[in-house]
Parts: C-alpha cells; sequence; structure tokens
C-alpha cells in the first residue's frame, strides 16, 4: 500500500474506516463507512454533518474508545491499538467528577500519571487561571454554569499538554453568547502551542470560524465522508468579527449547498423513522 | 416560615398531645376516664419514671448496651454490604448467580431470624448485632452495587482518557460514587441498625432498651413502657442529628436539590 512521506508525519490517520453496531436479532447497523481523514500536527479540522450521522462514533475509534470494524487508525505514525494516550478528550456531556472541587478535577490528570499533589494543585491553580475561572478551585461542579464546567473541562484535559486534542461538540450544550466565548477561549489557548485537534460540531458557522479544514460527513447510516475544504481565513480570529467577513460567507455558502441536502435527509430518516 | 415560628408550633403539637393524654386519663368526662390509667398510664408517671431511671444511673447501662450493638451492627453491615456489593458490581457473573439467593435473603422478615441467633450466638449483644447486620448489610449492598453500576460512562471514560489506571477507577471514579449512594441511605442503614438491636433485645436478652421495654410489659407496667418507648424515641432522634451532621460534611459536594432522605 502506498504511503506517502507526509502521511507518516500525521497526527491523526483514518483509513477506510468502517464502524457497525451488532443490533438485537442479528441485524448490523453500519453507522460510519469507509472514512478516511488525516489531520496534520498543528492542524485544527472540524468535522460536520446532520445529527446522527456517526460523527462522534469517529471521534470514539480516534480516542481509541472504539474499535473499527474495519480500516486502521494511526496516530503520528503508529498504529492505535487500545486508548489513545497521548490525546485529550473533551466530552460532550458532563464529564467532571462532581465529588470531585474544581482545583482537584483540573489536578487528577497530572496526579494519576504521578506529580506529588502539591505540584499538580499548584499548576491546577494556574490552568483555572488560563480559563478564567482563577478563584473558583474550591468549588464543586454542580456549583458552577455550564460555561464555567466546560472552562474546567478544558483546563482538565490541557493541564496534561496532549499532542491531539479531541472536542465532541463540546460546547454543544451551551447557549450562543457563551459558546463564541468559549470558542474565543479555545482558539486563544490553542494558539499557544498548536496541537492537532478534531471537533465535531453540528454548527457550520462554529466549524469554520474555528478550524483550518473543514470535512463533511453525510447523513447516516452509514455514513461517508463527502467534502474537505480548506478554510483560507487568516489566524488570529475573533469568533464574533469573522462572521462578518466576506470571504467567511464565501465558503459558508459553498459548504452549506451540500451540507442542506445531507441535513435535510438526516431530518427524513430520524423524522419519518 | 421563620426557624422560631416553626419550631413553637412543633412545640404546640407536643404540648396539646400531651395535655391531651393528661385530660383523658386522669379529668373524668360525664363520670368515665376515657383512657384508663392501667392501660395508658399518665404523662406525668412517664415522666417520673424517666427522672427515676436517669438520678439512679440504671439507664445508661441499657442505652450503653443498645447503642454498642447498633454500632457494631452498623460497621460490621456497612463493611460487608461495601465489599460484597462492589464485588458483585465488578463481576457480573459472579451477581448473576447469587442474585435469586440475595432476593430471597432480603425477603424474609429478620424477626424470625432473631430465635435462631439466640440460639446460635446465645442471650448476649451478639445475637442482637447479627440480627442488625442482617438489616444494615442489605441496604448498604444495594447501595453501593447500584452507586458502582451507575458511574456515568462519560464520566468514566473521560477518567480513563485522563490516563487514569484500573486501581486509580476505582478509587477516583467507583468508590466516590459507592460513597455517595451509600452515604445518601444513611438515616435509613443506622435507624435499621438501631431497630435490629432494640427488636433482638425484646426478644430475648439481659440488658438494653429492648429489654427495659420487655420486662415493664411482663408485669404491666405501662408507665415503664411508654418511657422506655421516650427514652427510646429521644436516643434515635438524637443519632439523626448526628447522622444529619456527617451526613452534611460528607456529601457537600452534591447540589442540595439532589439529596435524598430515605
Amino acid at each position: 500500500m502506498h504511503q506517502s512521506a507526509s502521511a507518516v508525519t500525521d497526527a491523526i490517520a483514518l483509513r477506510e474506516v468502517t464502524i457497525a453496531f451488532q443490533l438485537a436479532e442479528g441485524a448490523v447497523y453500519t453507522a460510519v463507512e469507509g472514512a478516511s481523514l488525516s489531520v496534520a500536527d498543528g492542524e485544527f479540522v472540524a468535522i460536520v454533518g446532520p445529527t446522527g450521522c456517526g460523527k462522534s462514533t469517529l471521534l470514539n475509534v480516534t480516542a481509541g474508545l472504539l474499535s473499527p470494524t474495519a480500516g486502521s487508525a494511526s496516530i503520528f505514525g503508529s498504529p492505535l491499538s487500545g486508548l489513545n494516550q497521548g490525546a485529550g478528550y473533551l466530552f460532550q456531556q458532563e464529564a467532571l467528577f462532581p465529588w470531585k472541587t474544581a482545583l482537584e478535577n483540573v489536578a487528577i490528570g497530572l496526579e494519576v500519571a504521578g506529580a506529588p499533589t502539591g505540584e499538580a494543585r499548584e499548576l491546577a491553580s494556574q490552568w483555572l487561571a488560563r480559563v478564567g475561572l482563577g478563584g473558583f478551585g474550591p468549588r464543586y461542579p454542580h456549583m458552577l454554569s455550564g460555561g464555567q464546567r466546560k472552562r474546567v473541562g478544558l483546563a482538565q484535559v490541557l493541564i496534561r499538554d496532549p499532542k491531539i486534542l479531541l472536542m465532541d461538540e463540546p460546547f454543544g450544550p451551551l447557549d450562543a453568547q457563551t459558546r463564541q466565548i468559549m470558542g474565543n477561549l479555545l482558539l486563544d489557548l490553542w494558539s499557544a502551542d498548536r496541537k492537532a485537534v478534531l471537533f465535531i460540531t453540528h454548527d457550520l458557522e462554529e466549524a469554520i470560524a474555528l478550524s483550518d479544514r473543514v470535512v463533511i460527513m453525510s447523513a447516516g447510516p452509514a455514513a461517508r465522508i463527502i467534502g474537505d475544504w480548506r478554510v483560507p481565513l487568516a489566524r488570529p480570529r475573533d469568533i464574533a468579527e469573522i462572521k462578518l467577513d466576506h470571504a467567511f460567507h464565501e465558503i459558508h455558502r459553498e459548504i452549506w449547498e451540500m451540507l442542506k441536502d445531507e441535513v435535510l435527509k438526516g431530518y427524513a430518516q430520524t423524522g419519518g423513522g | 416560615m421563620s426557624r422560631a415560628k416553626l419550631l413553637s408550633l412543633q412545640v404546640m403539637v407536643a404540648v396539646v398531645s400531651i395535655a391531651l393524654w393528661h385530660i383523658l386519663t386522669t379529668v373524668p368526662i360525664f363520670g368515665v376516664t376515657v383512657l384508663p390509667k392501667f392501660f395508658f398510664s399518665t404523662p406525668l408517671d412517664v415522666a417520673n419514671r424517666i427522672v427515676k431511671w436517669f438520678v439512679e444511673g440504671t439507664i445508661w447501662k441499657h442505652l450503653y448496651i443498645t447503642l454498642l450493638e447498633a454500632t457494631l451492627a452498623f460497621i460490621i453491615g456497612s463493611v460487608g454490604g461495601v465489599l460484597v456489593g462492589f464485588w458483585f458490581a465488578r463481576q457480573p457473573l459472579v451477581a448473576a448467580v447469587f442474585d435469586p439467593y440475595v432476593k430471597m435473603m432480603n425477603a424474609l422478615p429478620r424477626v424470625i431470624l432473631a430465635p435462631i441467633f439466640a440460639l446460635w450466638l446465645g442471650l448476649g449483644i451478639w445475637s442482637k448485632v447479627a440480627l442488625g447486620v442482617t438489616l444494615v448489610f442489605f441496604i448498604v449492598f444495594f447501595n453501593v452495587y447500584q452507586g458502582v453500576k451507575e458511574v456515568s460512562i462519560t464520566v468514566l471514560n473521560n477518567a480513563r482518557m485522563l490516563g487514569m489506571n484500573e486501581r486509580q477507577l476505582m478509587r477516583h471514579v467507583y468508590w466516590p460514587s459507592a460513597m455517595s449512594w451509600m452515604f445518601s441511605s444513611l438515616h435509613t442503614s443506622v435507624g435499621f441498625a438501631v431497630v435490629g438491636a432494640v427488636v433482638g433485645e425484646y426478644l430475648g436478652s439481659a440488658a438494653g432498651l429492648g429489654y427495659l421495654i420487655q420486662q415493664a410489659e411482663g408485669v404491666f407496667d405501662v408507665a415503664g413502657v411508654f418511657a422506655g418507648m421516650v427514652v427510646l424515641a429521644a436516643f434515635v432522634v438524637v443519632i439523626d442529628m448526628i447522622v444529619t451532621m456527617v451526613e452534611k460534611r460528607l456529601l457537600v459536594w452534591r447540589p442540595v436539590a439532589a439529596e435524598t432522605r430515605t
């Protein structure tokens, strides 16, 4: 099989990944079929697709939480088996430990890796300050707002300095303003050391505003990757301002032309079922 | 409602009930005493009896025995429930095999076990402890089992992605989750530890609050029965207050709305 030199250095390389689930009564549901995708080191890639198209499933394969039925995943050139230890994963649902304070939640990643508690907490409080939550360390997750919990989650993941950042609609449950603020915070933190990012969203505007490349998936079942756009917008960006940019509208219209049909297909399937 | 107002209303309920009790047992209405003294005693007699017990100091021994039995039952039952609960939750096969037996044991009314425990363990404190253990164990067991089972899959995946190994998952995820479930049933399990001790004493013993009540009942000393009940009720209220304090400390991380009182 042909492998180009650049493919080896890709942070993430998915090749012909198919994911099928065994259903009751022997039926098989194919969520994703033949998806190939690569993310270069330092690249911010967003996957956009209609609800239920298997975007999160594909992300879980990259995280090593799920094994593909066929195809392979490579991380920095080596095949992935088991958990993707070098990756940080920001979940859509609540993932903080409710019985730990914000500070303990952020520090835990270092503590389980063997860092002394004092050192880990010191660094954790610096990270809390970086995500704008200085002084919120002693609070438990239920005492924080949804946006604040996402900030803690971001610090929890980034403190381990992962080489790859996997994000599953992390700002999905937040209101529009908070999403913009969180998006800017993410770009701000990301620009410091430019990790490879795979960002899942159903919001095309968010995808374009944040990323270097936008990948479109078709409606499920057997969702495929049907489009791959480079976003020609300069950095640093401000999420709110960039949406007024002419180039932003250009690319948005271009991608939406294709995505629109898939979204309608997705609605037809979920609505009809 | 303000705290003072609530408290005064609560006190009023007690005052009215006791006053009613006093009047109905001592003042004849149309020549008939509604509540004969022989069966209902009077508040004053009961109060005198309680004061006498405390002044003479006889009550302390019984209180101590009941407290000791309940504490031992709670500790042994909790430790057993936590261990078995964890084991079953992490080994689905074991849980499946033992499931019908667990259900059978739990369905058994514990009172019928009391004679067996008395036979096996004698009339000392251990037969009462055993009875309490059978009650506490199942409450703790079911809660810990549930707590380990119900850990959110997202939290678990997050813990794995943060690099936790099996042992660390146990310590940072499964254990706190199981404990939170156990603590939320603390009122029930502590209450049952006391029930086990008192019922055991009542059915055959040489000391304890249950013994005190049973003795009084045996000689138709109604004042003694009521006095025993009052002391027992006060004892349970004090223990419940301590449990509430402990619970508040241990479950600070929980939102108030999610607090369960069982």
